[in-house]
């Protein structure tokens, strides 16, 4: 019996888009501390998956269990409270144009925190920015950064609400192998320093082996096959091959 | 859009209310507009002068200038020229800018923040847009009649004060009050418009485009509808 506590439970999750089915009885346990990096081909789905995991796509049928609660049942505002616990890195990093940096990072802060002074505000923007390495960043507009930065934002502003889960949505795509190795590093160094759980929805081998604890397979809409990299590497079913070609 | 301007009034009516963010809004949709208004207030008020002192003069009847330029200015080319500018600088602008947000993820990413996108973004710029075109064309009103007056003056002397008085005593509560209270209609027409079109966005930058025009013209056919509908609706209560 696994004695590891679980903080995202996915029983039978099904999502289709007219006649296409994205999942199809999807199932899958995210444990807590775990870095969990699901794979899949583009267009498998797995953005369907995040966007459910959160809210932001409300599934067919199915159980979505987050930090005990499971997300489909709950209302706008639980649906809040439950988001204040829960990171989430868009894969388009989805910084407000309109805002500088620390506007963005405030942001979250001021709405999930009402009472909350500028003060305190200032220096947990600060504290999350060194810790991304960008702090001189912090009057800047997100027009003025590199693809990179704006992504090391983007984490810094699901970080400062001290999230114990992280989501992210494809965090190496459009990035060079250097700066994608870099993000790879921060993720790591995120679930280390802030003790988060987290899931990784990509189709980056690199980082699928060095940055996860298990992996999960997206393939026609179901969790195919989990494991460690290594374990799955050495699998002689062709669909799981394929991913390491 | 039926369903999302039902959606508009729910979630206006009730609790968060983002009022910085309107007053935001207001100042942005406002006061940022107002070169823009003043400057065509200003020239439709001359040009309607010139253009109509020829004929006013073939008829001895140039006297009445003030007066006529006063009551179709303020009755309907005020409002109407106004309210389809405000559409083209404001609907458009908010198509896009809620359309590029609608592709990056911003409006979830708002969302994912403890933020109800539609109340945040929506209910603030229908709200700046209704509050801030009457606004605009009261602003609008005056220069053009002061364009008029400048217009009047290029053929013949005539002091501002005697200008200004013809203009007033021709003008009555029909004349104003209705032409008033349909540009609150044109305004909450331009901004709900502007935000369905963006909201809605789909398709990268190419819907971000379409979004904007589409907010444009849409717009601008419902000011003319509603102006129509203003007349019609002004005559009926008028004559009871």
């Amino acid at each position: 019996m696994d004695t590891r506590e679980p903080v995202i439970v996915i029983e039978d999750l099904c999502k289709t888009f007219g006649n296409n089915v994205v999942l199809d009885h999807f199932n899958l346990t995210l444990y807590r501390g775990e870095n969990l990096v699901v794979l899949g081909k583009s267009g498998s789905g797995k953005s369907v998956l995040i966007k459910c995991i959160i809210g932001l796509l409300r599934p067919d049928s199915g159980r979505i269990e987050v930090l005990g609660e499971n997300v489909p049942d709950l209302n706008y505002h639980d649906l809040d409270l439950l988001r204040a616990k829960v990171g989430f890195l868009f894969q388009s990093n989805a910084l407000y144009d309109s805002m500088t940096v620390r506007e963005n990072l405030e942001f979250p802060l001021r709405r999930h925190w009402l009472q909350v002074e500028q003060k305190e505000v200032d220096m947990m923007v600060m504290e999350v920015l060194e810790h991304v390495g960008l702090a001189h960043t912090v009057d800047m507009m997100p027009a003025e950064l590199s693809g990179g930065m704006r992504k090391r934002i983007a984490l810094a502003r699901t970080l400062i609400l001290k999230p114990a889960i992280m989501l992210y949505d494809e965090p190496t795509t459009g990035l060079d192998p250097i700066t994608g190795m870099e993000i790879i590093e921060l993720i790591k160094q995120v679930q280390q320093q802030y003790q988060t759980s987290a899931l990784v929805i990509s189709h980056d081998m690199v980082l699928a082996e060095t940055a996860s604890e298990r992996i999960a397979m997206l393939i026609e809409g179901k969790c195919y096959a989990t494991g460690p990299y290594a374990e799955l590497k050495t699998s002689t079913d062709p669909k799981i091959q394929a991913f390491f070609i | 859009m039926a369903r999302f301007t039902a959606r508009f009034f729910r979630e206006a009516f009730h609790p968060r209310y983002e009022f910085s963010e309107l007053i935001r809004q207001c100042f942005i949709i406002g006061y940022k507009s107002l070169s823009l208004v003043g400057l065509t207030a200003f020239i439709m008020g001359l040009v309607l002068t010139m253009q109509l002192r020829p004929s006013m003069v073939r008829y001895g009847v140039e006297a009445e200038i003030p007066a006529m330029v006063g009551i179709s200015i303020i009755r309907e080319i005020g409002p109407i020229i106004t309210a389809l500018i405000f559409a083209g600088k404001i609907g458009s602008s908010i198509g896009a800018e809620l359309g590029s947000m609608r592709v990056t993820e911003q409006i979830d990413a708002m969302e994912v923040s403890g933020t109800n996108p539609f109340k945040y973004l929506v209910v603030t710029r229908t709200v700046a847009a209704t509050l801030m075109l009457p606004v605009l064309v009261i602003l609008a009103d005056a220069i053009a009649l002061y364009g008029s007056y400048l217009g009047v003056n290029i053929y013949e002397i005539l002091s501002f004060k005697l200008f200004y008085t013809l203009v007033i005593d021709n003008l009555g509560y029909y004349d104003v009050i209705p032409a008033i209270i349909k540009t609150f209609f044109f305004g909450f027409a331009v901004g709900i418009v502007g935000c369905f079109k963006g909201y809605y966005s789909s398709k990268g930058t190419e819907g971000v485009g379409r979004s904007a025009n589409s907010a444009v013209v849409m717009a601008s056919v419902f000011i003319f509808i509603l102006d129509l509908l203003a007349v019609q609706i002004t005559e009926l209560v008028w004559n009871l």
